[in-house]
């Protein structure tokens, strides 16, 4: 059961190796979190990250979830909620794409499509139900600031982010008052192997600093967070501009 | 029989978590709810004022007490009363007052059942003397898990397993209680100043057993030498001729006459408790109280209840909600308590009075709280970057000095500290085991702490 500022017991992290969920995670082992699930690709990372996290007086569990094989996420999640209450579901998984690259590949751009987006409404929904049928718990979901604006860089991300993000607010009022707490969370450019060699923006940040804001978020029982907080003024800024100027600008 | 499906709190209105609420208006009905509650169980459930998780739980079946509220039989020449579990001590004080009878212990508000007060094996300012209310149960009909009724007397594991033991032996249908005489409903009460945690300490070790009830309201947001002022509150019943010949009061020494304001608007603007309202707060209330005063004549409910004339104070946290925390250490462990005093006057928690009480002998309940010693209690909101590390951090010193926090208030601690805070907790697990081996009932604070 979460306590009164929100921390779970039970974790369910689905991209069991990505850096923001580790980073959470190890906040979470820190507080109250005995029980870790990490599904993930299975891969020796996969490995690594449990047993880092085992080191840190967890009980870890890894299961196979591949996002882009959507039949089998009822049969791979209902094993994990069989074993028990989850006090919270941090949708992780995520591929940034190469935008160049996948213009060019339109198969390539729908696998961004598929991870990030229908990938992500399958695993969300089974979750949502397992949760609903237990009345308690909180769903996390890592949309993004990409989600916010189209942009010419990184449009097939971006709109695979904004799917997932309409999807997740959506989810939120549906599951508004059945004790399932939905939490959408927006980070800016965070430094991790996903944006590893790409130039930082400014307002970049750590998957630290993202595991603080969902702390923060879980205690205040938020429905939206960004990180770094500013960006909620600087992107409902971005949102407002006109799309010729938003075009000649250097994002 | 109606069930609704509700979000439900503790009084801080911390972690809601949905339920099947369901309120059984004859015994047939309770059996028939335990019977039919389904995979994730069920919990009794009296008038909600356990602080964090007890009375919850997510996903099942939360059994509302309240429509099982009937008053059987009142003995007026021995003092008993045998009642259903649902009826408030508000309303028994009202029942039992005009015969010259009192409850024989009342936590801070009348707003409780005989059911929590159980199962909660709760204490009242009276402990020093009068002990948990389970002192003075003298027997009770438990409804079990597998959908019996059974008679369970003082002296047997079943009754020391069910007094404290949070509505997770089986639900309480009705309960035979032993009162205590009064000749008034007023109090004569003695007020002091102590001037900080020592000089509190001293005068409550000193004096306390010359007062049925006893209770310091203490100021942690004073700073420096001041931590720990207090305004020490003691009393006993008025005897009638406390009472002025010719007043209203003396024609009618037994009258029940609660006060009530209005509650605060639904709506209060965040952030209005804050460090510095609050100190204010805290300030003008020491200045106020009169350095000494004895014999003073109280309104029972003044002396006993006094936030029970605003309703629906609880929302005056907001929507984070509150945290309540109460420990008690045993005597001896003085610098305990002083360092926990000391940590949360440095964290500068914005909170109101805290209480300070001696409690005296345990009573037998395997997870009743009071042990002989000294108990802390506040609240603080639950919105206060940091509390959570702070509060475990007390934790710790708390169960190094072999004392315990209060699973009725409890909504946050860590499951590891339990068996170190409560040593008979194995003996109701296994008892539990044995009695309710599908484990019908349970509660989110069972789950939280695995209780
Ligand atoms: C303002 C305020 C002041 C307080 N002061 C004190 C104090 O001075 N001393 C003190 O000890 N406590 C105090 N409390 C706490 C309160 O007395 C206890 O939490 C009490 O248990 C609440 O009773 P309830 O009927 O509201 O029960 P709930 O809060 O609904 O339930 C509390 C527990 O009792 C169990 N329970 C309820 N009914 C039954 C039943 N019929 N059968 C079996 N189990 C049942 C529940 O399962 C739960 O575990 C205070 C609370 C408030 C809000
Ligand atoms: N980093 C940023 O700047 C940033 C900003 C905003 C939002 N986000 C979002 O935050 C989330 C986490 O990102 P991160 O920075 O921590 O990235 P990361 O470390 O690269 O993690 C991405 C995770 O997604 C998993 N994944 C990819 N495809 C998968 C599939 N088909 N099935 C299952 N898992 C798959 C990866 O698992 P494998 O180990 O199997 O590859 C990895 O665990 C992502 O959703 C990302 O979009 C990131």
């Amino acid at each position: 059961m979460k306590d009164a500022f929100g921390l779970p017991q039970s974790l369910l992290v689905l991209g069991g190796t990505s850096e923001i969920a580790l980073a959470t995670t190890r906040r979470m082992i820190a507080r109250r979190t005995r029980t870790v699930w990490l599904a993930g690709r299975p891969s020796p990372a996969l490995e690594q990250s449990a047993a880092d996290l085992r080191a840190l007086g967890a009980d870890v569990h890894t299961v196979a979830f591949d996002a882009l094989d959507p039949e089998s996420h009822e049969t791979v999640l209902g094993k994990v909620f069989a074993e028990g209450d989850i006090d919270m579901v941090l949708l992780a998984f995520g591929i940034l794409g190469d935008q160049a690259h996948d213009e060019r590949e339109p198969m390539s751009a729908v696998r961004v499509a598929q991870t990030n987006y229908t990938g992500a409404v399958s695993a969300t929904l089974i979750s949502a139900s397992a949760l609903q049928a237990q009345g308690h718990g909180s769903l996390v979901v890592l949309s993004s600031v990409a989600a916010e604006r189209a942009r010419r860089a990184n449009f097939i991300y971006g709109s695979s982010k904004a799917g997932l993000d309409t999807f997740t607010q959506g989810l939120g009022d549906a599951l508004h008052g059945t004790g399932v707490h939905v939490m959408l969370v927006r980070p800016g450019f965070v430094h991790t192997k996903m944006t590893a060699g790409l130039e930082a923006t400014p307002l970049a940040t750590t998957p630290e600093a993202v595991a603080t804001a969902i702390e923060t978020g879980l205690r205040r029982r938020s429905e939206t967070v960004w990180v770094p907080g500013a960006l909620s003024v600087v992107m409902s800024a971005l949102r407002h501009l006109p799309r010729g100027l938003f075009r000649r600008l250097p994002i | 029989m109606p069930a609704d499906t509700v979000s439900v709190t503790g009084w801080g209105r911390t972690a809601p978590t949905v339920a099947r609420l369901i309120r059984p208006r004859t015994y047939e009905e309770a059996a028939a709810a335990v019977r039919d509650c389904g995979a994730r169980g069920g919990i009794p459930r009296g008038l909600g004022r356990a602080y964090g998780d007890a009375a919850q739980n997510a996903g099942g079946a939360v059994f509302d007490m309240t429509g099982l509220d009937r008053v059987h039989a009142i003995d007026a020449d021995g003092g008993t009363v045998s009642c259903d579990a649902g009826v408030s001590l508000h309303r028994l004080m009202r029942v039992l007052l005009p015969l010259g009878w009192f409850v024989p212990v009342t936590p801070g508000t009348r707003q409780v059942t005989v059911g929590g007060a159980i199962g909660a094996d709760i204490h009242g300012k009276n402990h020093h003397v009068s002990g948990a209310f389970s002192r003075h149960v003298l027997s009770l009909e438990l409804l079990t898990a597998d959908g019996g009724i059974r008679t369970v007397r003082r002296g047997t594991p079943l009754f020391d397993a069910t007094t404290g033991g949070m509505g997770l032996t089986g639900v309480i249908l009705t309960a035979t209680v032993q009162l205590q005489p009064v000749e008034t409903s007023l109090m004569s009460v003695d007020t002091e100043r102590a001037r900080d945690l020592d000089d509190l300490m001293a005068r409550l070790a000193a004096t306390d057993d010359h007062y049925r009830y006893s209770v310091a309201w203490i100021d942690l947001l004073a700073r420096g030498a001041a931590t720990g002022r207090a305004v020490l509150t003691r009393g006993d019943h008025a005897p009638l001729d406390a009472l002025r010949e010719g007043t209203r009061a003396r024609r009618d020494p037994l009258a029940f006459r609660p006060s009530r304001l209005p509650g605060p608007p639904a709506f209060l603007p965040e952030g209005l408790l804050n460090r510095r309202t609050v100190a204010c707060f805290n300030e003008l209330w020491y200045r106020r109280a009169p350095r000494a005063r004895t014999g003073e004549l109280q309104k029972l409910t003044t002396f006993f209840h006094p936030l029970d004339g605003v309703p629906h104070w609880n929302r005056i946290y907001g929507r984070g909600g509150f945290v309540q925390y109460q420990f008690v250490v045993g005597h001896g462990q003085e610098e305990s308590l002083h360092r926990v005093v000391r940590r949360i006057s440095e964290h500068r928690c914005p909170s109101f009075l805290a209480v300070l009480k001696r409690f005296g002998d345990a009573d037998p309940g395997w997870l009743s709280f009071p042990v002989p010693g000294w108990t802390l209690a506040l609240d603080i909101p639950a919105a206060l970057p940091g509390l959570g590390a702070l509060l475990d951090a007390l934790d710790e010193e708390v169960a190094t000095a072999g004392g315990r926090v209060y699973l009725a208030k409890d909504s946050r601690l860590r499951p590891e500290l339990l068996a170190a805070m409560y040593p008979r907790l194995d003996a109701f697990r296994s008892l539990r085991a044995e009695l309710d081996p599908r484990g019908v009932f349970v509660s989110d604070l069972a789950r939280r702490l695995a209780l």
